[in-house]
């Protein structure tokens, strides 16, 4: 049974799990501290968050592009979403409704990302640079540079709550990645976004409606922000519109590519961005136990990303010789 | 000083300890052409990669003016003299003609700055001696293919070299296209040049070779005089037995049409067109490139804008908006450009034979098993030769990525079967038994658009002709009448017309 799997197996699949796993091991030999359950919790909550987009943006990078306005994207829904819940009072319809509303309005962006990437012929990095200039721009006016505070008690009660101890931005995380998982590997749509990414020509030969396949890509991301925006703003219940979810894009896109996904498309995984995402946790986490500075975190995040496309870049050619 | 310009002792080469070339020792001499033959897989590229320095030999060495060479990659070959046109072309895109014949090897003002005045000159005098119809200033991508073939001639024969390697150049040339080349040829021959040729076109080698050399699954099976080696005799040690009929028998098509295509015009390109293909018949497109036979079927295809066009599949009008439409109303393409716009490469087999025809396989979730059922069916039937079912299509063999891609447009049940250069850079086997799946099928009632540019496969395979000129439609063969020299008449112009 499991030698069919096993050759299914190639080298980019395995080697964010074998990272993984060595970092595992390394982090519990670190410290006596990281092999508690709530500490484990605690690094699985922090990557949700980004994680979360990081499934969307797995879409959008095999489908050949790329999607930078997340992070922006995210505060301003989430802020939105705060807006709404106070508005409405704050009770269990005004969260039905915040939810309504920011799922809206994460379709509503990526559909707009897309159609100027698709129908527009813009490079999708300079479509999103510009959005992503946008969302910010947008929340920092309405919030007047400030914070969005909830006054809902429900609406942060849901942010912090767990299922049997699990944080249920975990279980969402975990939950989204099993139906996404399954959209890209056992339906059509998943299929042809790998060809779409792979060779747009013979996508577009192959009768694939190609702009209706990417245009999607954003829209699953725009869609996984609004739940992150959501849960994000929940759990702090407020958000700050200068530095809400600010470098999210970078954490997304970082988990993507850890995960195994190549930034030229084509194919990719959306295990492997959990297992990105879980790995970007793992070092902060770990850099955190051994008292290195909070201000170095993002250089070795730097490091770790490039490193992690240079292994693999080096594994697919000996894979092709 | 003896007559051989290059010795090769025992080579050999292993990939991943299977052998591809074993233990050749053969010798060019200086000013021949020697061609190389031998089925897809045979070794002709190892062996030529390994003159050429791309590849080290496992085993052996390489003797060049009577020394022995290592060759460190391309550019040392390069030094002593070698150049090579490859098979695939090797242009960069977005350049212009001239920015590619001397990329890497710019020629330079005093001042350091690049000569374009003098590269453009020499470029005008290279395409004036090609006898091709290119401006140095244009760009790659805007380029036809035999267009792109010869910048790739040009820039191998730009530098003075003693040794140049030519890796099936004529796949995408017209017959027109390859007597200049064969001229060049000859011309090169004169001043001392010794070339390595290989083709699957036996005709040529006979035509062009002084001697040939046959490899078989790696091994070295003979190094004759062309002159006392029939064609037959060629075909007969490159595949090791008896080649029998390469073309299946034509039959009697039927007579319903199946696709009837009115007026169709394309800005610029094609200049209405009229044509009815009936079931279990196969309809020839020749003509010479540039004729509008591919833009014909990607117009049909709804690929292509269109200015104007009525189709009408098994009696029923279509629209043909989009490819979706197309495949829908039951045609399927098999597309010229094979790796540009047929197959994904980097696709697992089965992925692709099923990328177009994907809704039979959704339920809506994919079912995995029946795809692959239905793929180890083509893999039987076509014999394809894949690792596995899961292999990327990157490791197959050309013939072997070409079945692949024919299994891909018959996988919809098409009624109307549009083959665009059908059997381009395969080999002798995997030709016939592309031309026996071809008939096959028209057997089975489908009706054949065949558009090909080799005049011996539209003699052998199809039923009617139509010979295209400048996006025109300039006469119609059947019976008798389809042959070399009436279809040249029709595709030069010399007959027909309005």
């Amino acid at each position: 049974m499991t030698l069919p799997f096993l050759k299914r197996l190639r080298p980019e699949n395995y080697l964010s799990l074998v990272a993984l796993v060595v970092l595992f091991i390394l982090s519990s030999l670190a410290s006596p501290y990281f092999l508690q359950v709530q500490n484990l919790l605690n690094i699985l909550k922090q990557v949700s968050y980004s994680g979360i987009i990081g499934l969307g943006m797995a879409f959008v990078i095999i489908g050949g592009g790329i999607d930078l306005s997340v992070g922006s994207m995210t505060a301003f829904i989430g802020a939105i979403a705060i807006l709404v819940v106070n508005a409405l009072g704050g009770g269990p319809w005004a969260i039905t409704a915040a939810w309504l509303v920011a799922l809206a309005l994460g379709v509503g962006a990526g559909l707009f990302n897309g159609a100027v990437v698709t129908k527009g012929r813009v490079a999708p990095f300079i479509v999103t640079l510009g959005t992503m200039a946008i969302f910010r721009s947008l929340t920092l006016y309405i919030g007047n540079a400030g914070q969005f505070v909830s006054q809902s008690d429900l609406y942060g009660n849901m942010g912090m709550s767990s299922l049997l101890g699990v944080p249920t931005a975990v279980l969402v995380f975990f939950g989204l990645a099993f139906l996404l998982s399954g959209l890209l590997n056992r339906t059509r749509y998943g299929r042809y976004a790998c060809a779409v990414g792979s060779n747009e020509k013979v996508a577009r030969y192959s009768a694939i409606n190609v702009d209706r396949i990417r245009l999607l890509t954003y829209v699953i991301t725009g869609a996984m922000v609004a739940v992150t925006g959501v849960l994000l703003s929940s759990r702090l219940n407020s958000v700050n519109s200068s530095n809400g979810a600010v470098n999210f894009e970078m954490d997304a896109i970082a988990a993507v590519v850890i995960g195994g996904t190549p930034m030229t498309g084509g194919r990719g995984t959306i295990w492997g961005v959990v297992i990105g995402a879980i790995i970007l946790g793992m070092i902060n986490n770990m850099l955190n136990m051994l008292s290195v500075s909070a201000y170095l975190q993002g250089t070795v995040k730097g490091l770790v990303i490039i490193a992690a496309v240079f292994i693999q870049r080096g594994s697919s050619k000996a894979a092709r010789s | 000083m003896s007559d051989a310009l290059v010795r090769t002792v025992g080579i050999s080469k292993e990939f991943a300890s299977v052998r591809v070339l074993d233990n050749i020792s053969v010798e060019i001499r200086r000013g021949e052409i020697l061609g190389i033959i031998g089925e897809n897989g045979a070794g002709k590229s190892t062996f030529i990669k390994i003159l050429s320095g791309i590849y080290a030999p496992s085993a052996g060495h390489v003797e060049f003016d009577g020394k022995r060479v290592d060759l460190r990659g391309p550019r040392d070959a390069k030094r002593i003299g070698v150049s090579l046109i490859p098979q695939e072309f090797n242009l960069v895109e977005t350049l212009n003609v001239y920015e590619n014949i001397f990329l890497g090897d710019e020629l330079r003002l005093p001042s350091g700055f690049l000569d374009r005045k003098a590269m453009i000159r020499r470029t005008i005098e290279l395409m004036a001696e090609l006898v091709a119809q290119v401006t140095p200033e244009a760009h790659i991508r805007s380029l036809s293919v035999a267009q792109k073939q010869m910048v790739e001639i040009a820039k191998a024969i730009k530098s003075e070299s003693q040794l140049l390697i030519m890796d099936e150049p004529t796949t995408m040339l017209t017959s027109h296209e390859i007597e200049i080349l064969f001229r060049i040829m000859r011309d090169l021959r004169e001043k001392g040049v010794t070339i390595v040729y290989i083709s699957h076109k036996l005709k040529e080698i006979k035509a062009i070779c002084d001697r040939v050399m046959v490899l078989r699954d790696g091994e070295y099976i003979c190094l004759e005089e062309a002159s006392s080696l029939p064609i037959e005799e060629m075909a007969r040690r490159m595949v090791g037995r008896e080649l029998n009929q390469i073309f299946p028998p034509k039959s009697v098509p039927r007579q319903d049409v199946a696709l009837r295509v009115q007026g169709l015009c394309v800005e610029g390109l094609i200049h209405g067109i009229d044509f009815e293909i009936r079931c279990g018949e196969i309809l020839g497109f020749s003509g010479l490139i540039g004729a509008g036979r591919t833009e014909t079927a990607e117009a049909v295809m709804g690929i292509r804008k269109r200015q104007a066009g009525k189709f009408s599949v098994g009696g029923k009008e279509v629209a043909m908006r989009n490819a979706g439409e197309a495949v829908k109303a039951g045609i399927a393409y098999l597309s010229e450009d094979r790796q540009g716009s047929g197959i994904l490469t980097s696709f697992e087999v089965y992925k692709n034979v099923t990328l177009v025809s994907l809704s039979d396989y959704a339920g809506p979730l994919l079912r995995r098993r029946k795809e692959m059922e239905k793929t180890d069916y083509y893999v039987g039937q076509f014999e394809i030769k894949a690792p596995s079912l899961e292999a990327r299509l990157e490791n197959l063999s050309g013939g072997n990525q070409q079945k692949v891609s024919l299994a891909k447009s018959i996988d919809t049940e098409p009624i109307v079967l549009i083959v665009d250069e059908p059997t381009r850079g395969v080999d002798v086997r995997a030709k016939r038994d592309i031309y026996a799946f071809i008939r096959s099928l028209a057997d089975k009632g489908l009706a054949i658009m065949f558009i090909s540019s080799e005049l011996e496969e539209v003699i052998g395979m199809c039923d009617r002709v139509i010979v295209m000129k400048e996006g025109r439609i300039q006469g119609e063969l059947s019976g008798e009448r389809i042959n070399e020299e009436e279809i040249m008449f029709y595709a030069t112009g010399i007959k027909g017309g309005l």
